[in-house]
């Protein structure tokens, strides 16, 4: 995973509500086996709406989405995170995300910045002209106008991805309360710890 | 451990904690992995490339759901069926090779025990209350239905529970959602949920585990429970839980994971220790009267956008949420509906019953019950009814059920996802709509331009048989 503490640059004034991560990447393009390629399909039904900001070039290559509540809602897909890394997308600037979107896209050094409406709708503006900036360690969102918007982000998550930190790596380190958890768990709850297939 | 009155959720929780961090981040057992092929393949490509192995295997088990035909899988000579996607093919020739390559055990796409995902975990018992239980798939949270502690993970996370057996976690906030009252004839778990979602929205249970309590929730069956806490994820809410008892006990019980012996008298003791404590207290509560919930439709592209069957179709004018009017707008368009339309006044060409939502034995039972006796409307050009397992389809065909089916016009199927979500061959026509018993009504969900319309097994079967969507107690009050 990529290190990241900035991200600079145009950003998409989207701003749709409860975007589902259907059609961030529809279901046909689900059948890769790899991480790669699928910027191609991202956003495929709203990029053949006429009008639409993703094909428009004024916004070509931009590193920031902004959107509106619940980003990212429906399906666990990860490849809704691949897809926008894929098409350059860093970061999702929205008043809200959907849980397992957001933890998903942190696992990838995506960052999501939850901010609100009256914020979303002056960035929103913004971007049609201007670029943004969003700053991981000040944790803020700054235009070319003074304006200046603050976010919260869980401290565990901004050190991973401040540091580009592998969360498996991380935790396989732990091997030895896992195994205690284990050895623990066989005693109280046998029933969970260990599955034992019935004799035909 | 506090000695605080509890709720399910945090008992589930405070079992599994292997470590907490100073931030209240905690490392979480898991006790049960399901895999399937779309979700998985970058997850064993990553173990590999980092020389990482499955931490305990037998806690996983592979089976192959979403690419697979409908269609017989084994020619006359019991030879395999060729895949014509080559992408589809690929995925599930992947999961067939990693999971034993990594020592998990694979049910194969012709063996009886073969299903959804979240139809195989309950019922072979895998899948047990109070256990927390993950799957590379939103609809994990089915399993909640039974007690169990579950949701849908991404595929790093996939990774990450294969080499740790573990996931790092907040803990979220607990959403009551309580039931009282008496359900209506015609009105089916199904129902109940879709008047949930409709009543909490898309986003209401966002960071928030869903608590379904309720006596319409004790006297539903398991299927029921598993049906709503299925769609515990369209409500936002990454898990739903319904407390364990006898019901559950009575379903566990005999299945080929289930605990046997002492061990079995032991995970009752405690399974019956599960329920919320009297004056446990949630984050937020709603309460539903069940006299409120009607047969209920969705009109939209968000499962949020419901109604009772006896409404029309909304104005974006009647919501006071301007980017609801605007979503409402862009919906109605998508779904080519006119505001005051009479729901039952909407004609469907496809009918397409299944999905883990919906494709347990009762669900096709309560579908052959509708058509029995009856004929598929002639504008209804593809119908087709697809059990969640092997299992469900030999229990259906052992009651006749499948007879009845054919009979009345309709496709009898080989279990997988199919059209829920239209990765396999199995899809709407763009343009053309479909009553489908599934869990999303998404834009393109089952096909580039299909338009969904999401009703109970028993309403899938009232607008096959009536060729439009229709009010189900009109057929059966009159039988």
């Amino acid at each position: 995973m990529n290190p990241i503490s900035q991200v600079s640059g145009r950003a998409y004034p989207f701003g749709r509500k409860n975007v589902d991560t259907d059609v961030i990447i529809p279901a046909q393009w689900l059948k890769t086996v790899t991480r790669e390629g699928l910027g191609q399909g991202c956003l495929e039904s709203v990029k053949a709406e006429p009008g639409n900001v993703f094909t428009d070039p004024t916004y070509e290559g931009a590193p920031i989405l902004i959107a509106g509540d619940n980003f990212g809602c429906g399906s666990s897909r990860e490849h809704a995170a691949w897809a926008l890394l894929d098409m350059g997308v860093t970061c999702v600037i929205a008043p809200s995300f959907s849980d397992i979107f957001s933890g998903n896209a942190f696992k990838n050094g995506i960052l999501t910045v939850a901010i609100p409406q009256e914020a979303i709708d002056r960035l929103m503006e913004v971007a049609t002209t201007d670029p943004i900036s969003v700053d991981l360690e000040t944790q803020t969102v700054t235009t070319p106008f003074q304006d200046r918007f603050t976010f919260e982000i869980d401290p565990f998550r901004k050190h991973c991805l401040l540091n580009g930190l592998d969360e498996v790596g991380l935790t396989l380190a732990q091997d030895a309360e896992i195994g205690t958890y284990e050895a623990k768990a066989r005693e109280e709850l046998p029933f969970l710890a260990s599955p034992k297939l019935a004799e035909a | 451990m506090t000695t605080q009155p509890r709720t399910l959720y945090q008992k589930i929780w405070d079992a599994h904690v292997v470590d907490t961090r100073d931030d209240g981040t905690c490392l979480i057992y898991i006790d049960r992995h399901i895999v399937h092929e779309v979700t998985s393949p970058q997850a064993f490509a990553a173990l590999r490339a980092n020389g990482r192995k499955v931490r305990r295997p037998d806690l996983h088990i592979a089976v192959p759901d979403h690419n697979l035909p409908t269609t017989a899988r084994r020619d006359a000579s019991g030879n395999r069926v060729p895949i014509a996607d080559p992408q589809s093919a690929q995925q599930l020739d992947m999961l067939e090779k990693n999971a034993p390559e990594f020592g998990i055990r694979y049910i194969g796409d012709a063996d009886p025990e073969q299903g959804i995902v979240h139809v195989v975990g309950p019922e072979q018992g895998f899948s047990l209350p109070g256990a927390t239980i993950v799957c590379g798939d939103s609809h994990t949270a089915c399993n909640g239905g039974l007690g169990a502690l579950a949701f849908g993970i991404g595929t790093s996370e996939v990774e990450h529970v294969m080499a740790t057996q573990t996931l790092l976690l907040k803990q979220s906030k607990t959403f009551q959602v309580n039931v009282e009252g008496t359900l209506g004839a015609g009105v089916s778990p199904k129902d109940v949920i879709l008047h949930i979602i409709g009543q909490v929205g898309t986003a209401g249970g966002t960071g928030y585990v869903i608590e379904y309590t309720g006596n319409v929730f004790r006297e539903m069956s398991i299927e029921g429970r598993l049906t709503v806490s299925n769609m515990s994820i369209e409500a936002g809410a990454r898990a739903g839980l319904i407390a364990p008892d006898e019901t559950t006990f009575a379903y566990v019980k005999g299945r080929p994971y289930a605990p046997r012996g002492a061990d079995w008298d032991k995970a009752v003791a405690w399974w019956k220790s599960l329920a919320s404590d009297p004056g446990a207290t949630y984050d937020k509560s709603i309460h539903i009267r069940a006299e409120d919930i009607q047969p209920t439709v969705t009109w939209g592209t968000s499962p949020e956008d419901t109604a009772p069957i006896g409404a029309v179709v909304p104005s974006p004018d009647d919501f006071t949420d301007a980017s609801k009017r605007q979503a409402v707008a862009h919906s109605l368009e998508y779904m080519g509906l006119t505001p005051g339309t009479k729901l039952t006044d909407i004609e469907v060409q496809n009918v397409f019953i299944g999905s883990c939502t919906n494709s347990r034995i009762e669900d096709i039972r309560a579908a052959a019950q509708v058509l029995k006796g009856r004929k598929k409307a002639d504008n209804v050009t593809w119908a087709i009814v697809v059990p969640g397992s092997g299992l469900v389809k030999a229990q259906a065909e052992a009651e006749g059920l499948d007879k009845i089916i054919i009979e009345a016009g309709l496709e009898w199927r080989e279990p997988g996802c199919s059209a829920c979500l239209a990765m396999n061959p199995d899809k709407v026509p763009a343009g053309e709509r479909c009553a489908s018993t599934s869990n999303r009504n998404f834009t393109g969900r089952q096909g580039p331009g299909a338009r969904t319309h999401l009703v109970s097994p028993a309403m899938a079967a009232a607008a096959a048989v009536t060729g439009r969507l229709a009010d189900v107690r009109e057929l059966t009050e009159n039988a």
